[in-house]
């Protein structure tokens, strides 16, 4: 086994130990106090697809390969589809995900400085309240 | 063949069968809570069977529900869409006038798709043809090459579209046939709006369907057959 010297406090063992130790829990509690994480109006909510998780991190694949699936095959799965995500997570308040700086879409999406285009040809407003608007007019 | 393997083989039939039976069940579960999960079929091919001595002049009862369907603004300028327009033709000899509903006519062999430079103009299986947004850069060949002048571009941001029809600036859309009416079940919008029933809809490739028994029995021409590009959609007593 080789052992490298520890540059930071020039190879002793315990100071290493320790160090480590609080630089771990530093960055750990940096985690836990991040106030500016986003806060959403979920909607509805609720898990249809995957946890929480995987969504945040899975989502824009299963969207774009359902586009694909839905547009050039017609293969619609009312599951994974925009639209049904739409349903659930629009706010219950206006109806939308785009609407408000805390939308479902707009909230994290803002703090991940990450834009999507969807929104620039698809609704962002359930199905329902675009047929009130509409026979409103 | 030897008995053992006989056995083997029953036992393998009879066993598939079995899980056959089990799994189907859930399928039919799936089916009804998700909708058309098998998609576009290929033994389909939707088309329209327009009669034009139904069709009357000034009503425009189609392209009104046509606009209220897929969100255009109706505007008839330049730089509007504009998925189904009415014509007006006259026959200069006899003076014979007559009065059409046009929009794409969903061509089998499509010139659309053929000149369009990333695949976004396409022909769906059962014979839809559609603008695949996501890839449409908006060159715009396909309105060049289109011989019915079907498609528009979309000038400028939209916004409140359908959230069934999705739509929006810098890209080509046309006539989708209502897609999502018909995966739904349903007819086009223009179907089922007109007051006269001037527009027959359904499965050209079921013998048994209406609009394929009235193609079989009543003369109906598609427009341009010439250019053999086979057309869904076919006009009676042009």
């Amino acid at each position: 086994m080789l052992f490298y010297p520890c540059f930071i406090c020039g190879g002793n063992e315990m100071m290493k130990i320790l160090l480590l130790s609080i630089l771990l829990l530093a960055s750990t509690g940096a985690w836990a106090a991040d106030s500016s994480a986003p806060k959403l109006d979920i909607g509805k909510g609720g898990q249809c697809v995957e946890d929480t998780q995987w969504m945040r991190k899975n989502h824009m694949h299963l969207l774009k390969h359902q586009r694909d699936e839905a547009l050039r095959k017609g293969i619609r799965d009312e599951k994974i589809s925009l639209k049904n995500c739409i349903e659930c997570h629009a706010s219950t308040k206006d109806d939308s995900v785009i609407a408000r700086d805390d939308s479902f879409c707009v909230g994290c999406h803002r703090y991940e400085a990450v834009k999507p285009d969807c929104f620039e040809c698809h609704s962002g407003t359930r199905k329902s309240a675009w047929l009130q608007q509409r026979n409103a007019k | 063949m030897s008995e053992i393997d006989t056995h083997r083989r029953n036992f393998l039939k009879t066993s598939a069968g079995a899980a056959a039976v089990a799994i189907a069940p859930g399928f039919m579960l799936f089916d009804i809570a998700h909708g058309k999960a098998e998609g576009a079929s290929s033994k389909v091919r939707w088309g329209m069977l327009i009669d034009t001595a139904q069709c009357k002049t000034g009503c425009d009862e189609c392209v009104t529900a046509c606009n209220k369907e897929n969100g255009l603004s109706g505007g008839t300028a330049a730089t509007d869409s504009q998925w189904i327009r009415k014509i007006e033709i006259k026959d200069v000899s006899s003076g014979r006038e007559l009065s059409l509903p046009m929009m794409c006519q969903h061509c089998e062999n499509p010139p659309c798709v053929d000149v369009c430079p990333t695949n976004a103009s396409m022909k769906r299986a059962d014979g839809i043809v559609l603008v695949d947004k996501h890839r449409c850069i908006g060159c715009r060949y396909c309105m060049m090459a289109c011989p019915y002048k079907a498609r528009s571009f979309v000038h400028e941001p939209l916004h409140n579209q359908n959230p069934d029809v999705p739509r929006g600036k810098g890209t080509v859309e046309s006539c989708t046939l209502c897609v999502h009416r018909i995966d739904e079940g349903k007819q086009p919008a223009c179907v089922e709006s007109c007051p006269n029933k001037a527009i027959l809809f359904g499965d050209l490739n079921d013998t048994n369907s209406e609009i394929a028994m009235k193609v079989r029995t009543v003369a109906s021409v598609q427009i341009r057959a010439d250019l053999h590009l086979n057309p869904g959609v076919r006009y009676q007593g042009i």
